[in-house]
């Protein structure tokens, strides 16, 4: 059975293969054909590794794995190219290769025209090839190579339309920030395999299900798993290193969909959980973890207040997503964190490919000051976006309800949270519920606005629109639904929205529905049974907060009825404090602060100090002055050379009694 | 067969070609390079059967070729390699064909003489690998500078005299301080064993005290710095680039530069590896400097040749590191980073070359969305940059983690020696660095040349690669990707090999330790009269 790991993994690569290097001739139909078979079939298999896993009954859980090849092998340090299936892997595999598939789709739809469709299939396919290493690697050399994998595609694609530098540009800033994270990324696994031996997960934890081995330096554990962290600030876009998933934005949307929402960006919440034994006995930096996801929740959701751009807002809303679920990370509470990736990935990945439908229809603008009043024209869009909005915002029984409300419990009961990260993750959420439904009033509801004549036509976002043929033949006309292949996953990932949430039913609420058990829990519980964190069991608490933030996601709804219901004019409530509004409009600063606090500095020094003195005065200019004393003394022994045969006879022979004096004096004679 | 010299024919059959191409009248252009390629051909089917090396358990030498030359000086002609010059020889006849066929149309005068130094030139690389006796060492050392000094002397870019002269002055400043430290060494063994010899085996029992040791280290270790290059020797490099043809580009980052590492793994450090225990940190800090100096300056060059300069003194820096940490991890990863520096940056230079013939250019701000033009040369430019860059999956992956990883292993041991922090990990901390430098300095030239719109009208109609190009690079992205994923076979044959020489070295080391620091200065030759000395002041 482990042997269908291997068309699981390998079918995507052979995708992005015959696309990257046929699909120009092959036309778009088969294209579509080829990228989309690479996701789906694995897509389907991943349930029937699935239901093998369910099958077994291993006493400490279950898995199958494999090894294809002999990687690295030097001296103690082995890393094979291996795989492992276990109750977590098969999770994110059935979200990768499921959700993957439905966003393939989609693109068909999305892409269609576009003079490069072959070229972003490939891609496409690559990105999930990367990406199942990145889950399925059983050491963490094979999970690095999906790491950098799934980053190189992310470059790729953001920087698809390259002929846009601002694109590029944005392209590069991902890839170089993730290798920030990268550089402590690759310094823990150094650690890690200097204090265990091996970077293999399952035996890291293994050695720690018991405790620290004896003779362990607790610190090193602690370095080790901060380290990590670090890359996971990168590739999940937290505090400090988010910087660039909203520029990332500039890909095309099923990328921002795919990539920069349910998938790819989490892979810093699916490391600190496959790693949960090492995370666990490290408990500063589970602080570290909880302290950055929280901040970071609350930063990003406040940027994403003010924000006019739609993708913007969502770029910032899945930042803030992202906090949440390493603030369940840091709080210990592993099942609830890899819950919210889950219902995560069903309603952002719906909210994004539903603004993707909205920008086709109002021609690539995406200031959701031009829009209003689309629940009209897009009603399948329209119902979809609602679905996963009422979901994000933690809206009682949809999906982001319960994983939301199970982190801020942990975030206050684990023993490892503490009140305060509760209330800025409270905040955090309320902000959720504001900006989320600001976007449906300023998009679907009200009176359609539409994009003034002229306007546009010098627009960044028109930039490709030579690549968009048919849809972008006329700017006038009311806005229209999208075709089948686009609503399709529209409807599919708003269904899950709605109802995904009974896959991780809280205990307090499944006991008043006479014990529904909390499925993906006790499905995962295998895995974490060994971290288990302590928390405080105080079921009146529970509701009573739980009814609190049910409460208060409710009442910001109302807020924003009221703020934007049956209004023609768009004010915001912070334009009446504009210090604080201009601050979320640029963003707190951080790039600005970056620019000038490191990257210019470091270019300018490198270029005037490094390259202009250093290099060209201090050493070239000690060469230069030695060979210029050289050709002096050289011109000085040259006149010797003057032709005289007596004056050679008498150097020779001075010469040779040197020599002879030499030898002499070294006894060699 | 079995007595067939393979190594002199693999080492001469360049040179021989190289002669060959002297009775081919100069106005025959094609049958110039026709058998220019010809002949490096042969020279890499004639070096496959060295595959077949098994050195056992001790990865010892094999292929041995031994001949008097001048016995009395005991000066032998001495051929042999481990599985660590195997590599090298392979690397070496592998970029043969490739620079060659690179170069077809570079050239436009002198043909028979431009291909004569590029092939007498492999011949020269050759004899310094398959080396044993260290008079074959230094004769074929210096007689690279020749062809090298031709090749940018003459068919070099506008400033390419002063380029050579800085070439040549850096690397003879280099050569005579190991020529001196060769005799004193020369002398010494024979003052200790009372023969003549230059056999690096006999070379390796010379006993020397710690002192001693540290000035002879410093006079070869000059002499290979110089070549790697290291920080801050390494000025010539930019401008012998920048000046150099395309196919003296290759040569030199591909193979030339790894004379000066292999000179450290081969000379430098068995034969003092007491003064490498004790100094072997001042090599490895400024090895560090180097890869974070080196990839700094790189970002900001202009001109993309000297980018590519620039970030090989970055590159280098990582193979001096790896193995100055002497262990696994570190020594096998700078072996392999050493074909990698040379399969991927040889692939950066000829890329280059290729937008250089087309443009005559090469200064990043003359270009701008190539992307768009030359599809198949941007699909490779950035697999190659990525390479190099060490994307996992890639050769430049797996050499950059194994030194990091050895540099690292040597810092946890340090600190468990009780070193702090910085004095054990700073290496390997700032090293890492370097890796986020390479992304930048790489991207950013990607991004400044190939994405955005084509700004000149000139760049709108470039052709991309032809088929003769890809001929060209269709071998290297094989060797990226089979380095990258597959390095089992490489690090196989060269593991004994580097088992034995940490071996060496740490038996050394202790040996060293044992021994008086003045122990083979002028004054204290051997250890029987320190024994001596040593009775006689007790009687005393």
């Amino acid at each position: 059975m482990e042997n269908l790991l291997i068309p699981v993994l390998l079918l995507p690569l052979v995708g992005a293969m015959i696309n990257g290097f046929a699909g120009k001739k092959l036309g778009d139909k088969v294209v579509s054909i080829v990228g989309i078979g690479a996701i789906a079939i694995p897509g389907l298999l991943a349930w029937l590794l699935l239901f093998e896993l369910m099958g077994m009954d291993g006493e400490h859980g279950n898995h199958l794995s494999l090894t294809l090849f002999e990687w690295i092998h030097v001296g103690a340090f082995k890393a094979d190219f291996g795989l492992w299936l276990d109750e977590l892997s098969v999770v994110m595999l059935l979200i990768v290769t499921n959700i993957g598939a439905l966003i393939h789709l989609y693109s068909v739809g999305y892409m269609k025209g576009d003079p490069s469709y072959w070229r972003f299939f490939a891609y496409l396919n690559l990105f999930i090839f990367s990406m199942l290493c990145l889950i399925l690697g059983s050491n963490l050399l094979v999970l690095f190579l999906g790491w950098e994998g799934v980053g190189l595609c992310s470059y790729l694609l953001i920087g698809f339309w390259y002929e846009n530098s601002d694109y590029a540009k944005a392209g590069k800033k991902a890839f170089v920030t993730n290798r920030v994270g990268d550089f402590g990324f690759a310094l823990g696994m150094m650690l890690l395999f200097a204090l265990f031996g091996t970077l293999e997960p399952s035996e890291i934890n293994h050695a720690l299900e018991h405790g620290l081995p004896t003779g362990m330096n607790p610190k090193m554990i602690e370095a080790a798993a901060l380290l990590l962290f670090v890359g996971a600030t990168g590739k999940s876009a937290q505090i400090p290193l988010f910087v660039w998933l909203p520029d990332a934005m500039a890909g095309p949307t099923p990328v921002s969909a795919l990539i920069h929402a349910a998938t790819m960006v989490t892979a810093g919440v699916y490391m600190i959980a496959r790693l949960n034994g090492l995370f666990f006995h490290a408990e500063f930096a589970m602080h570290v973890v909880l302290v950055i996801g929280a901040a970071t929740a609350l930063l990003a959701a406040t940027i994403g207040l003010v924000q006019n751009d739609i993708k913007k807002v969502l770029a910032y809303s899945t930042v803030s997503q992202l906090g949440f679920m390493f603030v369940a990370m840091g709080a210990g509470a592993w099942a609830v964190g890899i819950f919210h990736l889950m219902t995560h990935a069903f309603f952002k990945a719906c909210l994004f490919l539903g603004s993707g439908s909205v920008i086709l229809a109002m021609h690539h603008e995406q200031d959701m000051r031009f829009y209003g009043g689309l629940s009209k024209f897009m009603p399948k869009t329209y119902w979809t976006f609602f679905a996963a909005t009422l979901a994000i915002s933690g809206i009682f029984p949809f999906a982001g309800f319960f994983s939301k409300d199970e982190i801020l419990w942990f975030a206050y009961a684990s023993d490892r949270g503490h009140p305060v990260i509760y209330v800025v993750v409270l905040a955090a959420a309320i902000c959720t519920a504001f900006y989320m439904f600001r976007i449906m009033w300023m998009t679907f509801w009200g009176e359609h606005r539409g994009v003034p004549e002229g306007h546009g036509d010098h627009d960044d976002h028109d930039d490709h629109s030579d690549h968009e043929g048919d849809h972008d033949d006329h700017h006038g006309g009311d806005p229209v639904e999208s075709p089948w292949t686009m609503t399709v996953p529209l409807i599919v990932l708003g269904a899950l929205s709605l109802v995904g949430g009974f896959l991780g039913v809280p205990h307090l609420l499944g006991n008043v529905a006479g014990h529904f058990p909390n499925l993906l829990h006790d499905w995962l519980h295998p895995v974490f049974q060994y971290s288990e964190v302590h928390y405080t069991h105080a079921d009146g608490l529970e509701w009573g907060l739980m009814g609190l933030s049910l409460g208060l996601a409710l009442s910001v709804w109302g807020v924003t009825a009221m703020l934007w219901r049956g209004k023609d004019k768009l004010t915001h409530p912070l334009d009446k404090v504009p210090a604080v509004h201009k601050l979320l409009w640029n963003k707190w600063y951080v790039d600005e602060l970056y620019e000038v606090a490191l990257i210019g500095p470091i270019v300018k020094f490198s270029r005037e100090v490094l390259w202009k003195i250093v290099d060209e005065v201090c050493i070239d200019g000690t060469v230069n002055f030695v060979g210029g004393v050289c050709k002096t003394v050289a011109d000085g022994l040259g006149r010797l050379q003057n032709g005289d045969v007596g004056n050679y006879a008498t150097v020779m022979v001075g010469g040779m009694l040197f020599l002879l004096l030499c030898l002499a004096g070294y006894g060699l004679w | 067969m079995d007595n067939l010299p393979l190594l002199s024919i693999i080492t001469f059959l360049p040179l021989a070609g190289a002669f060959a191409l002297l009775l081919i009248p100069q106005e025959k252009v094609g049958l110039i390079k026709q058998t220019a390629l010809g002949v490096a051909c042969a020279g890499f089917a004639v070096s496959i059967p060295l595959l077949n090396y098994d050195g056992g358990r001790k990865g010892g030498i094999e292929f041995r070729e031994k001949m008097d030359w001048v016995e009395s000086l005991g000066i032998t002609w001495h051929l042999g390699i481990d599985g660590i010059s195997l590599w090298l020889v392979l690397l070496t006849t592998f970029l043969g064909p490739i620079v060659i066929l690179g170069a077809w149309e570079a050239v436009h005068t002198r043909h028979r003489e431009f291909f004569f130094h590029l092939l007498a030139l492999q011949t020269f690389m050759l004899g310094t690998f398959v080396a044993q006796n260290l008079a074959v060492f230094y004769l074929f050392w210096e007689l690279m500078l020749v062809p090298m000094f031709f090749l940018i002397g003459v068919f070099g870019g506008n400033e390419r005299i002063y380029a050579t002269v800085k070439f040549v002055l850096y690397t003879v400043f280099g050569s005579m301080l190991m020529l001196a430290a060769i005799f004193y060494l020369y002398w010494l063994h024979h003052e200790q064993f009372g023969t003549w010899s230059l056999e690096f085996i006999d070379l390796y029992k010379v006993q020397m005290g710690l002192s001693v040791q540290g000035w002879m280290l410093l006079a070869f270790g000059l002499a290979f710095a110089i070549k790697v290059p290291m920080f801050p020797l390494h000025t010539w490099l930019p401008d012998a680039h920048v000046q150099a043809p395309t196919a003296g580009s290759v040569v030199l980052a591909g193979v030339l530069l790894k004379m000066g590492t292999y000179g450290f793994l081969r000379l430098g450090m068995p034969l003092f590896p007491g003064a490498v225990e004790e100094w072997g940190w001042v090599v490895m800090l400024l090895a560090v400097i180097g890869i974070v100096y080196g990839a700094l300056v790189a970002m900001v060059q202009p001109d993309m040749k000297k980018l590519v300069a620039y970030s090989s003194v970055s590159h280098m820096g990582y193979i001096m590191l790896g193995v100055f940490a002497l262990n696994h991890q570190g020594v096998q990863g700078g072996i392999l980073q050493m074909l990698n520096h040379g399969i991927s940056t040889g692939a950066l230079f000829l890329l280059v070359g290729v937008l250089y013939e087309r443009t005559h250019t090469r200064n990043i701000w003359d270009y701008g969305g190539i992307a768009k033009v030359m599809p198949v040369y941007t699909t490779l430019f950035i697999l190659v940059a990525l390479s190099s860059a060490g994307l996992p999956g890639t050769n430049g992956f797996v050499g950059e983690f194994l030194t990091l990883l050895g540099a690292f292993r040597w810092g946890y041991a340090e600190a468990a020696s009780g070193a702090g922090f910085w004095a054990s990990y700073g290496f390997v901390v700032i090293a890492c660095l370097g890796v986020i430098l390479g992304a930048v300095y790489l991207l950013w030239m990607i991004e400044r040349v190939f994405f955005g719109k084509i700004l000149q009208e000139r760049n709108l109609h470039l052709p991309d690669l032809t088929k003769r190009e890809m001929a060209v690079f269709a071998p290297l992205v094989v060797m990226i990707f089979w380095l990258g994923l597959f390095p089992k076979p490489f690090i196989d044959k060269m593991e004994p090999s580097v088992e034995t020489w940490i071996q060496n070295i740490d038996n050394g080391a202790a040996k060293t330790a044992e021994l008086p620091p003045g122990l083979g200065s002028p004054g204290m030759p051997t250890l029987e009269s320190v024994v001596v000395d040593a009775q006689e002041e007790a009687v005393r």
